[in-house]
């Protein structure tokens, strides 16, 4: 068969991390990617912790937000499970080698996927893979970090979001209300999820 | 003001705030306003009411004409939402959000023992720009007595397509 003579440029896509954690933290990121263009952020790999029961669920509740209308829920999706570097009550001792656990789970993830986008609002989770993904940066140009603080963050910024701020690790650092944007003016206010 | 209040903790645990709402006070506030029933989803906590209710029931009609009951989970928050005329609520971003967006007037009171959540910020901030009142376990009848639903606002429903578009700007998209 001829090829055509004018052939459109291949659709740009891009491999996306997108990282879930306890249920507030799910639910903001649901109603953000309802809004993206998933026909073009793919494939997608949801990272939850090993230790989150319903991770698996809310990846797939995740997938279906957004392709309600077409059956094709998991066809440009994976899931992917990390150790937590830290559970409530730890002990620090200890918090030291899981700590170290989850960098290299967080290492092997983001050598793998090469995401081009890493998505993440907060779960502790996102700090490792942040971390991984801009080191991974330094040897393959190109992967870009969105956080998006939480909209209870009012006054100050989480713990994620104060590593990733100062660190200057998040190509877009978005929070949900003006008055915080005011107080951290390397991020950006866009208006809110809810 | 008539009707029917509604009182969630979510799944969370928050004894304190279902003791503050066991208490004779509470249910005497309650009808003061002229409502007429009591709702509660508990949620996750181990406090059982006792007060209110006769030990093993969770429903019952006080002298006063007040209708109650309690259940740990309601099979869909947002109907009972929607059919409520108050809602008392922890200050969960999720649950307030939710009642926000349904337009009704809402108590929220932050759970203090959950520091890392940061409700109380959330909901002294929500409190200031009008949109609801915050309250305590120990404000909580207080907070009903004098509370003014002429003066709350609508909370104008943010949108995630701003955020959206940075991110697809961000991506050359």
């Amino acid at each position: 068969m001829p090829r055509p003579i004018h052939h459109t440029a291949p659709e740009k896509t891009a491999r996306t991390l997108v990282v879930l954690g306890s249920g507030g933290h799910t639910a903001e990121m649901l109603a953000l990617l309802k809004h993206l263009d998933m026909d073009k952020l793919r494939p997608r790999t949801y990272v939850i912790a090993s230790t989150d029961s319903m991770g698996a669920q809310k990846a797939l509740a995740a997938e279906k937000a957004f392709s309600a209308s077409k059956d094709e829920a998991l066809d440009h999706a994976n899931i992917v499970a990390i150790p937590r570097s830290r559970e409530v009550g730890q002990s620090y001792l200890t918090s030291i080698w899981t700590t170290l656990v989850a960098a290299w789970a967080a290492m092997a993830i983001v050598w793998r996927e090469a995401p081009e986008l890493v998505l993440v609002n907060g779960p502790g989770t996102c700090i490792p893979l942040c971390f991984a993904a801009h080191l991974f940066r330094l040897f393959r140009w190109g992967t870009r970090i969105v956080y998006v603080e939480s909209i209870a963050r009012v006054e100050s910024l989480s713990l994620s979001g104060k590593v990733l701020y100062h660190m200057r690790m998040a190509d877009a650092f978005v929070v949900q209300w003006p008055h915080l944007q005011q107080r951290f003016p390397r991020s950006m206010y866009r208006g809110s999820l809810y | 003001m008539p009707g029917h209040v509604l009182v969630t903790v979510g799944s969370t645990k928050f004894d304190q705030l279902i003791q503050a709402v066991d208490t004779e006070a509470f249910a005497a506030a309650l009808h003061e306003r002229g409502f007429d029933s009591l709702l509660v989803q508990r949620g996750n906590g181990e406090y059982i009411p006792h007060v209110l209710l006769h030990k093993g029931q969770d429903e019952a009609q006080l002298s006063s004409g007040l209708k109650i009951e309690f259940v740990q989970y309601l099979p869909s928050m947002h109907t009972y939402m929607e059919a409520a005329d108050l809602i008392i609520s922890h200050a969960g971003s999720g649950s307030l959000f939710e009642a926000l967006s349904l337009n009704k007037p809402i108590i929220a009171v932050p759970n203090a023992i959950l520091m890392a959540n940061h409700q109380e910020e959330l909901a002294m901030h929500l409190d200031r720009l009008g949109h609801l009142v915050s309250a305590t376990p120990e404000t909580l009848v207080q907070a009903v007595r004098k509370l003014d639903v002429s003066r709350l606002k609508p909370y104008p429903k943010g949108s995630p397509q701003g955020i959206a578009d940075a991110i697809h700007r961000l991506m050359g998209f």
